[in-house]
């Protein structure tokens, strides 16, 4: 559902995506792990076309994003870094916008912005101006906002940084409950998550795929030639990360 | 065409969120006021129309619309929102058209509610109704100009300040540049054809001759071409920041 080749993004000399190609498939929750810095955000931007590639190509649903962006845009929910939301308007309102733009009328309208409030928990506050809510109904507001009109692919860029630890379990069982029928990406920092949440993984340094992992039965995750048993992921992470940081610097 | 009109709608309500919109309102109306009762010497004129307000409309537009302008681009830029709004299915000449219009909108509301005066002279006297019409018409279309260059210039920054001394800058060439102390230092050298053309792309000369009651299709023309490419110019820098 998601096939990107050989994708290139260059700031003036920086190269901060270098050639990078992965497919996702239905059912998938593929994790995109790397160091601040090693492209997962410009890579995410790039898919969901915000930014435009210097090489490469992005195809979404068979829809090419560059050619096609309107029908490419229609099929993904998008929680970019940092859940940007408009501060002055309330949950409702901006769910009201966003149901607007994507077309949703309506008694499939109202269904949709109950059911996405419902999931994300959000009915506290959702005639609250967004600037007064804390960090964690932020970030809500703007999951809400990706899956609302429930997309075939997700692209999730930390769906629970600022979350406390009820909230990334809740955040969690919602990406695995929606994971069996759609193609979803998350970047992430915090590895238990994608030991919790993931069906594979991509670890990205300096721009390029380092390392791809998956479960290996009761064993833990096979991450590149590494073994690393349930809770040993970080370790991994470490290991693969500085060796291409050595390897790049030699 | 529907995702236009939720951007319209989602940037005018924008613009109504806090008190400042109808401050802005309020001493829109005050300026109005005091420029046409003062400078302009409405009642000394002892004529029932409306051309002491109409004057200085170019002048009180300078500053008003680049600050109504300033944060249509900006403030996307600068709270990050911009990656929503153009990630959503919305046609890049929607999303522009769509904040444009909520601008110019807001623009018409501030001005349809300087009626009093209309109403004013109306009672003192008997106008040309068709004039004032004209004036308001004109003045309409002015403001969508200034409007356009200030929508443009807040996509180039994230930084609304910026964005409000730049439009000034360059609305206020567009302004003085069929004032006469312009032509004149312009006259002694450069050939009429020239002088000419300066003295066209002034906003001054196109709006004296609408308030004067005559709506030449010339100068409508030269209004809306005008926001079409600052539109156009609008859309063009948004597209390029793309390329990062």
């Amino acid at each position: 559902m998601i096939d990107i080749k050989n994708l290139v993004k260059q700031f003036g000399p920086f190269t901060a995506v270098d050639n990078i190609s992965f497919t996702v498939a239905k059912g998938e929750v593929l994790g995109f792990l790397g160091p601040n810095g090693a492209g997962k955000s410009t890579t995410m931007k790039m898919l969901c076309g915000f930014l435009s590639p210097t090489s490469g190509s992005i195809s979404v649903m068979g829809h090419d994003v560059e050619a096609n962006p309107q029908a490419a845009k229609t099929c993904i929910g998008y929680l970019p870094e940092g859940a940007p939301t408009y501060a002055d308007m309330t949950p409702r309102g901006f769910l009201d916008f966003i149901a607007d733009v994507r077309g949703l009328t309506g008694k499939d309208r109202w269904l949709r912005i109950e059911k996405v409030v419902d999931q994300v928990n959000i009915k506290d506050v959702l005639d609250q101006p967004i600037d007064t809510l804390s960090k964690g109904y932020k970030r809500r507001v703007g999951l809400a906002q990706a899956i609302l009109h429930d997309p075939p692919v997700l692209v999730l860029d930390e769906p629970t940084d600022g979350l406390d630890p009820n909230q990334k379990h809740e955040v969690r069982q919602l990406i695995q409950t929606m994971a069996r029928d759609k193609a979803i990406i998350i970047s992430t920092h915090i590895l238990e998550e994608v030991e919790a949440v993931c069906s594979r993984a991509i670890i990205i340094a300096r721009g390029r795929v380092v390392a791809e992992g998956r479960p290996d039965g009761a064993a833990g995750w096979r991450i590149g030639d590494i073994i690393a048993g349930p809770g040993k992921l970080d370790a991994a992470f470490r290991q693969i990360t500085q060796a291409a940081a050595l390897a790049r610097a030699a | 065409m529907k995702p236009m009109l939720a951007v319209l709608r989602r940037e005018l309500s924008g613009y109504f969120a806090t008190p400042v919109a109808y401050v802005f309102i309020v001493v829109f109306l005050f300026t109005a006021g005091i420029f046409t009762f003062y400078l302009g010497q409405f009642f000394e004129r002892g004529q029932a129309d409306l051309k002491a307000f109409f004057l200085f409309h170019p002048w009180l537009y300078l500053f008003f619309l680049p600050a109504i302008a300033m944060r249509l681009w900006a403030e996307e830029r600068k709270s990050g929102t911009i990656e929503l709004l153009l990630t959503l299915p919305i046609p890049l000449w929607a999303a522009v058209l769509g904040k444009f219009v909520a601008a110019w909108v807001f623009a018409g509301i501030a001005l349809a509610l300087t009626f009093p005066l209309w109403i004013t002279v109306n009672w003192l006297g008997t106008p040309d109704n068709g004039v004032i019409l004209a004036g308001y018409v004109g003045s309409f279309l002015m403001a969508g100009a200034y409007l356009a260059i200030g929508s443009c210039i807040s996509a180039l920054t994230r930084n609304q300040v910026i964005a409000f001394v730049i439009s000034v800058l360059i609305c206020f060439i567009f302004t003085v540049s069929g004032a006469p102390m312009v032509l004149n230092f312009f006259q002694g050298w450069a050939p009429g054809l020239i002088v000419d053309t300066i003295a066209s792309f002034s906003f001054l000369g196109h709006f004296n001759a609408i308030t004067d009651g005559v709506i030449d299709l010339r100068d409508v023309i030269f209004f809306l071409s005008l926001i079409v490419v600052w539109l156009y110019a609008n859309a063009v820098v948004v597209d390029f920041k793309k390329a990062g």
